[in-house]
């Protein structure tokens, strides 16, 4: 379909666009990359007043390595994301996960800051930023605020950014060091939504897991913890045992719903089996790192 | 509302005055007359309407014609009067690897894209960056082989270019 007549301004600056947002009174959705919203205008699920494009601001662009970590401007593309040297160096669970996020026609023009205010719980990269401890720059006629990943995915496609707010930035903090970090997904084919996805960090002390971050999407509202297969993991070795005791966990943590797509029961089985694949690729990794 | 959008499309400036809720496939099609660009979901997801916008292949279905003011648009018509894609296109004639010829347009920018930043993909690359091409007629195994031979045909050139 067509989407229905709309306004336009194209946001010369940041304290501008806010206060255009302010002026126009909750008649206005802000468009950057348009991927999430040009279809749903297209498909007639919104139908703002006016879209405030921000894309072509410059204090949203750009990828930059500071003293807090890795900071990547909200409107990166999925494809600078996959290939930019910065992030494979320094977030490089990014680069990994950027990969299975959709096709690489839809990675040229759809933004990372765009992904992760959308917060689809299908998609990987709000369970990537989540495991990564990463801290969401968000602004506002208050001016800025900085929220942690932990609070930042409230529930279904819901966020902390409040109405005329604008995500800024995203911030990676440096990873510690020896980590072993490791995205994967299972989809019936590459590109389509995932049936179910999960980032994994483990921080090792020796041969022991002294730590491990295991977040899931495709299996609840928002990207899920599974803290009691984390606490399966810590102090323990990354054994055959530890990983299906880290497997048998996983109904504690997580509790899928029946869909159109998949029964809950499948995707929790689905969950397991991806942990299961996610960790024995890291055993040789773990093993080099006690030797 | 209208807004008038400047750009530059295969090469040649455009100035046209239009409603901001026009896509860049419909501005494309209905302003220039450019109908190589095909309009098929209308949501990103089928693929027929990609064309290149400063170089990258996007979808002309998910990029607002205002949003592409300033920027240099290739569509299947300029590609194609380029000769840039002349042995693709004649690979796809060779191997059969269209029927109605719906995805084609789409299929020409990913290929095209793909053999400039891997010339030699194998199978399985191939098949992964037409992930997000519908073709509802082929069944995909002509369009990787078309994709495969040109590749293929093309680094035996460069070699024998190089050995000159």
């Amino acid at each position: 379909m067509k989407p229905p007549a709309f306004g336009y301004r194209l946001a010369e600056s940041i304290p501008q666009a806010l206060e255009t947002y302010a002026e126009l009174d909750g008649e206005a959705v802000w468009l950057a990359g348009g991927h999430s919203i040009v279809p749903a205008l297209a498909l007639r699920l919104q139908a703002p007043g006016v879209l405030i494009d921000i894309s072509r601001l410059p204090e949203l662009a750009g990828i930059a390595l500071t003293g807090d970590g890795l900071r990547i401007g909200a409107t990166t593309t999925h494809a600078e994301i996959l290939s930019h040297p910065l992030v494979r160096a320094h977030a490089p669970m990014l680069a990994e996960a950027a990969q299975f996020v959709a096709h690489p026609a839809i990675r040229n023009r759809a933004t990372f800051g765009g992904n992760l205010a959308l917060a689809d719980p299908a998609s990987e990269f709000p369970a990537v930023a989540r495991c990564l401890g990463a801290v969401f720059d968000i602004v506002g006629l208050e001016g800025a605020r900085e929220v942690a990943a932990e609070d930042f995915f409230l529930d279904l496609f819901t966020t902390a950014i409040a109405p005329g707010e604008i995500l800024r930035s995203i911030l990676i903090p440096p990873q510690p060091a020896g980590a072993l970090m490791r995205f994967d997904e299972l989809a019936r084919r590459h590109g389509d939504f995932a049936m179910v996805g999960a980032a994994v960090r483990l921080n090792p002390d020796g041969g022991l897991i002294a730590d491990a971050r295991i977040y899931f999407h495709s299996v609840g509202p928002m990207p899920m913890r599974a803290r009691a297969a984390e606490a399966a993991l810590a102090g323990r070795p990354l054994s055959p045992a530890t990983i299906q005791a880290a497997r048998q966990a996983l109904p504690q943590d997580l509790d899928p719903a029946d869909d159109a797509s998949l029964p809950g029961a499948t995707r929790l089985h689905l969950a397991g089996v991806l942990l299961g694949r996610i960790l024995t690729h890291l055993v040789p990794r773990i093993t080099e790192n006690a030797a | 509302m209208k807004v008038t959008v400047e750009m530059v499309v295969n090469g040649e400036e455009v100035a046209e005055l239009i409603e901001p809720r026009m896509t860049l496939a419909d501005f494309l099609r209905d302003r220039l007359r450019l109908t190589g660009t095909h309009v098929g979901c209308e949501m990103g997801v089928c693929g027929a309407c990609l064309v290149m916008l400063d170089g990258k292949p996007v979808h002309g279905c998910l990029v607002l014609a205002v949003q592409a003011a300033g920027a240099t648009v290739q569509t299947i018509e300029g590609l194609s009067e380029s000769g840039a894609i002349a042995d693709l296109q004649a690979a796809f004639h060779d191997r059969n690897a269209l029927q109605c010829g719906y995805c084609t347009p789409g299929m020409m920018m990913t290929a095209h894209r793909l053999l400039q930043e891997q010339p030699r993909p194998d199978r399985t690359e191939i098949r992964t960056a037409l992930s997000g091409n519908y073709c509802r007629c082929t069944g995909y195994e002509a369009i990787v082989d078309a994709i495969a031979a040109t590749a293929d045909a093309r680094a035996a050139s460069r070699a024998a270019g190089g050995a000159e």
